[in-house]
């Protein structure tokens, strides 16, 4: 009986020190956000609602407005989707149902491992090496055939500046390519054999088993994984800072310097001076917190309701 | 027949353009590797690892930032670890099918893909007002924060495989639940929690945006952990923005020393878990 005290007592600390580091996990989460709205308020009660769609950034006269990074956050974010979905998809396609068995290890381990180089490697790249080639090559091409088109020639007009909000999206898309895919080939496993082997004993194509049976059998995983590739995107810092050129201002151009919030933090936050510029970044990060909380949110319960699926 | 030959031209293309896609998103990140390894091996010099951060214009080294990075890598392990696999365990072992287990494990995985800079902003909030000046503490705390989310997923999973029958066992024969935790359920399991340590210390090796207004920056060397500390990721944001020369280069050098840190550390983890499932 004695032992069995011990026990008793043993379990008590036991269970009661992981439960309050387990606590601790919602307490960091609940303090992100207080900390941030309490940093934000000065900003927020003097500008009001309109913080969010003011374009000026000024620290001398001290108006701030966000409308500027949010518009370079979610645009930058859209090329990098719009680029990496399809390519995520292919590559993605091409490991589960065409390569080879003894490449398919390989090359799922080393999308992996590139999903694991930080962030700065791509912006350090993308400053040094692939803002020059797009400036000599790419950037011209783009200003002499769709910038001369009417209508949308607005969007890839200026001079080729190699920095930019394409040029940004772009090296987004490539960090989260591997990320992407890497999600949609498990997710895509899944699917179980006998559905695909069904599908191909009535003759259908490969190409008609992905569209037909793997899709729709994955569909919320797709999009799941599609939405954490994006959560990533739009909270991306160092592969933007390097090449968005940091201007606070809406260009129609994509070929032109913005910024994004993520980047307006990394450049200008040990530099601003002031509470009300401070105040005004934190407001940034809220944004950017409530932006990404939202979409990695819904991107969960997505690839939960997959899981369910898949367990029965 | 025309159908036919449709539907295989159709399969054809889309196979074709699904290959193609590979190459395209292989040969970028093929790129990037190579210009990393073809600018990062000329920075690879002992002074790179024997000097401080130079002035602009005067040779120099980076080992008071590589030294700053692992002082901070460590300590936010340390934090990190014991925290992240104790809440692991209450979730595996506590909350099974609980609310609150489930809410924490959603909250968990949002923290898990939050960007880090918000993690950065926080811990400058929290600790940076406070203390009124930037410090190596605060990085290593903003560091730590993203490590919890890591070390509680894995250890959640790693404990979740471990079979219930072993836990039956032990409990048979009379050992309290928290010895049958810890002597069967981590023991079996601790090879999966080391490679869940092991990510979460890649995942922060390359961490630059929490840094950036925790830790700061240092040009000089020092081991005061109140003080601003040099790091890796900011002198390698820093170095690569500005126009001079070699500091650029030094930027190249500190990149590719961070890659191989990370790729490596992976590359154990890969090794060590499956190592783990062929002794099984």
């Amino acid at each position: 009986m004695v032992r069995g005290r011990g026990g008793v007592i043993g379990d008590f600390v036991f269970r009661n020190l992981t439960f309050f580091f387990a606590l601790l996990v919602l307490l960091i989460l609940g303090g992100v956000i207080v900390a941030l709205i309490e940093g934000a308020l000065p900003a927020l009660t003097t500008f009001g609602v309109a913080f969010l769609y003011t374009e000026v950034w000024n620290p001398v006269t001290e108006k701030f407005g966000a409308l500027a990074p949010i518009y370079g956050t979610l645009v930058t974010s859209a090329i990098a989707m719009v680029v990496g979905i399809p390519v995520a998809f292919g590559v993605a396609v091409f490991i589960t149902e065409i390569c080879p068995l003894w490449l398919k290890r390989p090359l799922a381990t080393m999308i992996e491992l590139l999903a694991a180089i930080p962030s700065i490697i791509y912006g350090i790249w993308g400053l040094f090496v692939f803002a020059p080639f797009v400036q000599s090559y790419i950037q011209p091409a783009i200003i002499d055939t769709f910038g001369q088109l009417p209508g949308i020639g607005a969007l890839f007009a200026g001079p080729p500046l190699g920095i930019g909000v394409l040029t940004a999206g772009f090296i987004l898309a490539i960090m989260v390519l591997p990320f992407i895919s890497s999600i949609m080939r498990d997710v895509f496993e899944t699917v179980p054999s006998i559905l695909k082997e069904s599908a191909y004993a009535l003759g259908s194509t490969r190409a008609e088993v992905v569209w037909h049976v793997v899709l729709p059998y994955t569909r919320i995983g797709v999009v799941g994984g599609v939405l954490l590739g994006l959560g990533r995107a739009l909270g991306e810092t160092m592969a933007v800072t390097f090449v968005i050129g940091n201007a606070h201002r809406i260009s129609a151009s994509i070929l032109q310097p913005g910024t994004t919030i993520s980047a307006s933090l990394a450049n200008e936050f040990t530099e601003a001076v002031g509470d009300l510029y401070l105040s005004s970044l934190i407001a940034l990060g809220l944004l950017l917190f409530v932006i990404t909380f939202t979409v990695l949110a819904i991107a969960k319960v997505m690839l939960l309701r997959l899981q369910k699926q898949a367990g029965g | 027949m025309v159908l036919y030959a449709r539907r295989r031209i159709a399969n054809g293309l889309i196979m074709t353009l699904s290959v193609v896609a590979t190459a395209f998103g292989l040969l970028w990140l093929v790129l990037v590797l190579w210009t990393l390894l073809w600018n990062g091996v000329a920075a690879i010099t002992p002074a790179l690892f024997s000097q401080m951060t130079p002035p602009p214009g005067s040779a120099g080294g980076l080992l008071n930032a590589i030294f700053g990075s692992v002082v901070m890598t460590l300590i936010a392990t340390l934090i990190g670890t014991p925290t992240g696999i104790l809440a692991g365990t209450f979730l595996a072992e506590y909350s099974r099918g609980s609310r609150f287990g489930e809410v924490v494990r959603f909250i968990n995985d949002i923290l898990l893909s939050a960007p880090s800079i918000i993690v950065g902003l926080f811990v400058y909030e929290i600790m940076v007002v406070n203390m009124g000046h930037f410090s190596a503490w605060a990085g290593a705390v903003a560091l730590a924060i993203i490590v919890i989310p890591v070390v509680v997923r894995t250890t959640e999973d790693m404990l979740n495989l471990v079979p219930d029958t072993l836990r039956e066992a032990a409990s048979a024969l009379g050992a309290p639940k928290w010895k049958v935790i810890v002597m069967v359920s981590y023991r079996a399991a601790i090879q999966g929690m080391v490679t869940g340590v092991m990510l979460a210390v890649a995942r922060i090796a390359g961490e630059t945006a929490p840094l950036l207004f925790t830790a700061l920056n240092n040009q000089f060397w020092s081991t005061d952990l109140n003080a601003p500390m040099a790091n890796l990721p900011v002198v390698i944001f820093q170095f690569a923005m500005s126009p001079y020369a070699d500091w650029q280069v030094l930027a190249w050098g500190g990149a590719l020393l961070i890659t191989i840190t990370v790729l490596f550390l992976n590359i154990g983890a890969r090794a060590l878990a499956s190592w783990g499932t062929f002794k099984q």
